[in-house]
């Protein structure tokens, strides 16, 4: 424990170094923006600003990105209360409450208490992280290959079942993600592959970067579009000092749903398919469930509000937790980390922790840090992001467009890459249309090239034995992850049954 | 068209889709088994994987004949008309901003197409839309041609020669 402290308070003077410092504050500032502007989210962010921080060293880089992060969580509930169209999909359950009570005037409360159950989330959530981290890294060096494909098997079967999107198109999804990895040369027999009409560009592989920035740059750009056709409508706030303090007041009346959602959002933020979205839902049934007036939720209840902002911000932190010590990300955000990181030449997992303690414990500091920097922003600067977001769409939009393009263009320094990103693009736009969800794709490409390598080093070491990964004595945390990946798969089709069963019974009585 | 449509035609399509990738992984000679004393084959995932999408495409397209998915029974439009012009719009212009960069240059078609976009679609004022086109140009070229240090098109020569002397400019005077 005594360890923990101290390379903690090493991590956080890091994070308190100048230039980290300034990434901090550009990145929860750009989050709260990003966050706040309908239909982006963090994943939009940090896809669309990930080729700008090769400007600075890595650990900054990640700073600046995990920043951004938690910032657009707070900024969601920006949108969500005055817009009452969610700033992304994670502020959702903000819109239930905290509209409502925009339109009785209380916007400034909601928006008050969104921000500070989002601290008292991130804050609970970072605590847990240091905790968790170090002993689940050091069980994670134990991993074999066997281990590491299991547990990614494990990861996508997250979305299978807990995803709650179509299965068939959920599975295949992840399958094309996958497949898209594979693109290019072979990583053990160096023979090119899936080379599409002998196109020599195919050669160098599909970039992660161009498949994200197309689906959550020019797609969900061209969804925004269309659900909003470029309008919103806007409620005034006013925020003073007094009211500050008058809202100080009401934080016992949501304290304990507040601290109850927030530990749940970061453990519901470590699996893979669930992430904020799904957390803040289940915070927000949360605290309609043990709440003692639950017919006001709805209708402008402060708890509807700070549950669902304080489970989306610990989710966050949570999602960081096996993207940090076993290498799979916790949510397409972190999915996005991840490839950032490869790049930079980090290789995310449990050796993280012992060849980079600086980077990995500067970026717990940062994790501090960036909640008493997004709190003090996002209070002080209310007003300005609610002029922020009357911005037009008719600026907004292009300038995602462009930035779109120069970053993937600056990232690979082809042509052809862009043209890829706008075909991608277009096609997550069309695909998300029919239900197909896009997240599974992002991490299967990115998680691809690790999987498969996992795969043939461990056929390869059993000569070809398929049960290696199920094996009790040598694989025994394989074989877990099997079982527990066989039983989510298994989840839906019992719901299915259930659900049946249920409509049979009912119809006979 | 119609919702119920797109599906069907959508299953269809990333089935042709999952099949050629098998065809291409059968026709570039990879080896989709195992390889005496190299283990798998370098065609083992791309080609049982891409049999994996083929076979989740024939059990939509299945369920779409079924009219069990939620997209199967909704016969509204595809896109309604009202935001489809504006979609297809913004597509086009960013279709045709890219199209001009190996013409006319990165920033050339930055700008043509933020000009575009806020006269023509968001019909702002002329002194708007040229002060957003010069910051988003200038914004553009100080963070990555500056400080990025990262080359973007310039287009045919006579374009990129007029570049050429504002980079010789920014290197003899503000370096």
């Amino acid at each position: 424990m005594g360890e923990i402290a101290n390379l903690l308070a090493a991590g956080l003077l890091q994070a308190l170094e100048p230039l980290n410092l300034g990434m901090i504050l550009a990145g929860c500032m750009a989050g709260l923006f990003i966050g706040a502007m309908p239909g982006l989210g963090s994943v939009n962010g940090v896809a669309i600003l990930l080729p700008v921080t090769f400007l600075v060293p890595p650990t900054a880089a990640i700073i600046f990105l995990a920043a951004l992060y938690y910032g657009a969580m707070y900024g969601g509930a920006i949108s969500s209360i005055t817009l009452g169209i969610p700033g992304a999909s994670t502020a959702v359950a903000t819109v239930f409450d905290g509209r409502p009570m925009a339109q009785k005037g209380l916007a400034d409360q909601a928006l008050m208490g969104a921000a500070i159950a989002s601290f008292i989330g991130g804050t609970i959530s970072v605590v847990l992280f240091t905790l968790f981290a170090p002993p689940l890294a050091e069980l994670a060096l134990k991993f074999g290959p066997q281990e590491e494909f299991a547990l990614m098997v494990l990861a996508f079967a997250t979305f299978i079942g807990l995803g709650g999107d179509d299965i068939p198109k959920t599975i295949f999804s992840i399958l094309l993600g996958l497949v898209m990895a594979a693109v290019g040369f072979d990583i053990i027999s160096g023979q090119p592959r899936l080379i599409f009409f002998d196109m020599v560009e195919f050669q160098r592989g599909i970039g992660f970067l161009v498949l994200a920035i197309g689906i959550y740059g020019i797609g969900e750009m061209l969804w925004t579009l269309e659900q909003t056709s470029g309008k919103v409508q806007i409620e005034n706030v006013k925020t003073t000092w007094s009211k500050f303090k008058e809202n100080l007041g009401h934080i016992k009346k949501y304290l304990p749903t507040t601290s109850l959602g927030s530990a749940l959002g970061f453990f519901v933020g470590t699996l893979p398919a669930a992430g904020a979205t799904p957390a803040s839902l289940m915070a927000y049934g949360l605290a309609k469930t043990f709440s003692k007036d639950p017919e006001s939720f709805g209708k402008g209840n402060i708890s509807g509000v700070a549950a669902p902002e304080a489970a989306n911000n610990a989710a966050s932190t949570g999602s960081m937790l096996p993207m940090i010590t076993l290498g799979i990300p916790g949510s397409p955000t972190t999915a996005i980390l991840l490839g950032g990181m490869i790049i930079w030449g980090l290789r995310p997992g449990p050796l993280l922790f012992a060849n980079n303690p600086d980077f990995v414990w500067g970026l717990i500091g940062s994790m501090y840090v960036a909640n008493f920097v997004t709190v003090a922003l996002n209070l002080a600067l209310i007003p300005l992001f609610v002029r922020v977001l009357a911005m037009p769409f008719t600026i907004l939009t292009p300038v995602i467009f462009i930035l779109c393009f120069v970053g993937v263009f600056a990232t690979t320094d082809r042509m052809f890459d862009v043209w890829l990103m706008l075909v991608l693009g277009l096609g997550g736009y069309l695909l998300r249309k029919l239900n197909y969800p896009v997240a599974p794709a992002v991490l299967a490409i990115v998680l691809g090239p690790l999987a498969e390598r996992s795969m043939r080093q461990s056929l390869i070491s059993s000569r070809g034995d398929v049960t290696t990964f199920v094996h009790p004595v040598e694989h025994p945390i394989a074989l877990i992850c099997i079982i527990l990946a066989i039983a989510l798969m298994l989840y839906p089709v019992f719901l299915n049954y259930r659900r049946k069963r249920a409509t049979k019974y009912r119809e006979s009585t | 068209m119609s919702t119920r449509i797109a599906e069907l035609l959508a299953g269809i399509g990333l089935l042709v889709f999952s099949l050629a990738l098998m065809w291409s992984v059968y026709a570039d000679g990879l080896n989709i088994g195992w390889v005496d004393g190299r283990g798998p084959g370098a065609g083992v995932w791309p080609f049982w994987l891409s049999l994996g999408m083929a076979i989740t495409c024939v059990w939509t397209i299945f369920r779409w004949f079924r009219r069990t998915t939620p997209e199967s029974r909704n016969e509204a439009p595809y896109i309604n008309s009202d935001p489809l012009a504006l979609v297809a719009t913004s597509f086009i212009a960013l279709t045709a901003m890219i199209f001009l960069v190996s013409i006319v240059g990165t920033y050339i078609s930055i700008a043509l197409f933020l000009g575009f976009y806020m006269r023509v679609i968001g019909k702002h004022t002329w002194g708007m839309t040229t002060v957003s086109v010069i910051g988003a140009v200038i914004f553009i070229y100080f963070l990555f041609e500056w400080q990025l240090t990262k080359y973007l098109p310039k287009g045919l020569p006579m374009f990129e020669n007029g570049f050429l002397w504002i980079d010789n400019f920014r290197w003899e005077y503000l370096m």
